[in-house]
């Protein structure tokens, strides 16, 4: 029996990519805020560049914002439901209205957090980040996709909003190379689109997409890591060819992937988009994460079933 | 009077230092003609500025109006952002930019709005929400620690500010950071919208409150350059940062609403303009 392969989940492949990047680059300067997600790091020569501020997520946001002002280039991390609300007033005045470079590395997203409760869940921070003027919105859906979209990061101008979750979630199956800002297509079909956002949505959306198959429905599966800026282009293209789209995430379904999709392409182009997300009310039970997906129905068969519903009109 | 806690070093022997009598009646005089303008605008809490932003501006940072983002400057965050009038005035008075730019003040589609806009030469950062600028502050210190350079950090706060959370969160972060090339000033005019601070959200005793986070404390009067000089140019205490209390008074220099609740925002029409022009210039010659 061969060593199986440690699967990383996305924040750690965030923390490896800064404890690489870090000493290499002197404009690049680490905050975190209590979080343990460096501990044991060793930054060697760069230790400096390395700031635990304590639990203090205004201060991390407004100080990362006066670092970036003067030529540095902040990577900051706490866990998304912080950066979206409690801290949220500071990424929109200090970071996004001086468009800075701060690249936020929010974990825990979703209900990645589990049994820790509402209290630790984001489900709301896509809509509040997207809302943001100069804010790019990155949500990767496994290790490599992750690993690849940080990197393609690291040259943008303003403001990165990094969506990360809490464990190792399974790989993606292979698909074209990740281009930020593109959505990668996972699947033609000619039937139905299935738009999916984030580790679970989009295993589910490629299931799913097999399950109608036995069915004789072909589905277009999107993999859109990038909620802002939206690839509209393809997800126009593909929904002009289906008529129908069916969005799913791991977010409430107010305001967040599915509704930029809806708002994005009922401008375009006559077209039915279904939202597959959290309901409108706090998730006030104990759970895994993917337990808590399946409660709320973002699940393969829930996007099946979905699809064949709308199919018949 | 001074009530300093910590001996202040004797500064203002030099020759260099301009006397700030008239700069600080000119930065007035232009606060005064915003606030007549179509917008009015925040008087009092621009009033109880003008010598600290004088005194910071003419006799203590180092700063290059001809390259306003130059690597090397002293950095002026003005957390109470709605002095944003005495910033500007300040600022044009230091040379940033020329008289005539004030005059689009409140102006349709206009630059200069009542919180800074950092479209304004010397303008740093964006404030107006309280509580924002020490946590910049600690940001533009760890870059110029991370420089090695001396170059220092001053971040101009409201008392009624200090009820902010955010404040007291980046306070302790910074005396843990042991950035003592940060200094935070407190404009100590003792009113908020509604009162008094001490009948609204109590900030006393508020020098103790500051050594309890771990920072050096200077109590000066706010409207006595020498001692703002004596106490913005003292040097740095390793490893604390400083804040300097400013004793205020909202409205300084208009005798008609100096310290009175209602000097926060004033549309002033022509007669009350001249009035206020008025006030002042005998308050210069006296």
């Amino acid at each position: 029996m061969t060593a199986a392969v440690k699967v990383l989940s996305s924040r750690e492949v965030y923390r490896d990519i800064v404890a690489e990047l870090l000493p290499r680059d002197e404009r690049m300067i680490c905050l975190d805020t209590d979080t343990g997600l460096f501990s044991g790091v060793d930054f060697g020569a760069a230790a400096d560049r390395y700031v635990n501020i304590g639990i203090a997520e205004h201060t991390l946001m407004g100080a990362a914002a006066g670092l970036a002002k003067e030529g540095r280039l902040p990577f900051v991390n706490t866990m998304a439901a912080f950066a979206c609300s409690r801290a949220v007033e500071a990424v929109k005045i200090d970071i996004a209205y001086n468009n800075l470079p701060v690249r936020i590395a929010a974990t825990h997203s979703g209900v990645s957090a589990g049994h820790l409760g509402p209290t630790h869940h984001a489900l709301e921070d896509l809509a509040v980040m997207r809302t943001l003027p100069n804010m790019t919105v990155i949500v990767p859906a496994d290790a490599a996709t992750t690993d690849s979209l940080v990197r393609q990061a690291l040259a943008l101008p303003g403001p990165v909003y990094l969506r990360l979750g809490r464990n190792a979630t399974p790989d993606l199956p292979a698909g074209p190379p990740v281009k930020l800002g593109q959505a990668q297509v996972l699947r033609q079909g000619t039937d139905i689109t299935i738009a999916a956002c984030g580790s679970y949505p989009v295993l589910a959306a490629v299931e799913a997409a097999e399950l109608l198959e036995a069915q004789g429905i072909e589905a277009t599966v999107l993999h859109v890591h990038t909620v802002k800026p939206l690839d509209t282009a393809t997800l126009a293209a593909a929904a002009g060819f289906t008529g129908t789209v069916i969005t799913v995430e791991e977010h409430w379904r107010t305001g967040g992937f599915g509704a930029a999709v809806a708002e994005a392409l009922t401008e375009l182009l006559p077209v039915r988009v279904h939202r597959l997300g959290l309901p409108d009310r706090f998730v006030g039970v104990s759970g895994s994460q993917s337990y808590l997906l399946g409660r709320a129905g973002v699940t393969a068969a829930a996007i099946a079933e979905r699809a064949k519903t709308s199919l018949r009109g | 009077m001074s009530s300093s806690t910590v001996a202040l070093p004797d500064t203002t022997s030099g020759p260099e230092l301009a006397d700030l009598g008239e700069v600080t009646a000119r930065i007035r005089e232009h606060v005064v003609n915003m606030c007549a303008g179509p917008e009015g605008g925040h008087v009092g809490g621009s009033m109880s500025l003008v010598e600290i932003l004088a005194t910071l501006y003419f006799r203590v940072m180092l700063v290059d109006p001809q390259f306003p983002a130059s690597p090397d400057r002293d950095v002026l965050l003005l957390s109470k952002g709605h002095g944003g009038i005495g910033l500007y005035a300040t600022l044009c008075e230091a040379g940033f930019f020329p008289a005539s730019v004030l005059a689009d003040y409140g102006m349709q589609g206009g630059a200069l709005m009542a919180h800074p806009n950092t479209e304004l030469p010397g303008v740093e950062m964006p404030t107006g929400s309280l509580g924002h600028g020490l946590a910049l502050g600690i940001g533009y210190a760890l870059a110029t620690r991370l420089d090695e350079s001396d170059r220092r950090t001053f971040v101009v706060m409201g008392d009624g500010e200090l009820q902010e959370g955010s404040v007291w969160e980046a306070a302790s972060v910074a005396a843990s950071q042991k950035l003592d090339n940060l200094i935070a000033v407190v404009d100590r005019n003792g009113l908020q919208i509604t009162g008094g601070t001490h009948e609204v959200n109590d900030l006393e005793p508020l020098g103790d409150r500051w050594r309890a986070f771990g920072w050096r404390v200077f109590e000066v009067d706010g409207h006595d350059v020498d001692q703002l000089t004596d106490a913005l140019s003292a040097q740095p205490e390793e490893g604390r940062p400083t804040v300097v209390i400013a004793r205020t008074v909202k409205g300084k220099g208009l005798p008609m609403v100096e310290n009175q609740t209602r000097s926060h925002y004033a549309k002033l029409g022509d007669r009350q303009r001249r009035l206020a022009l008025a006030a002042l210039e005998k308050g210069r010659r006296s």
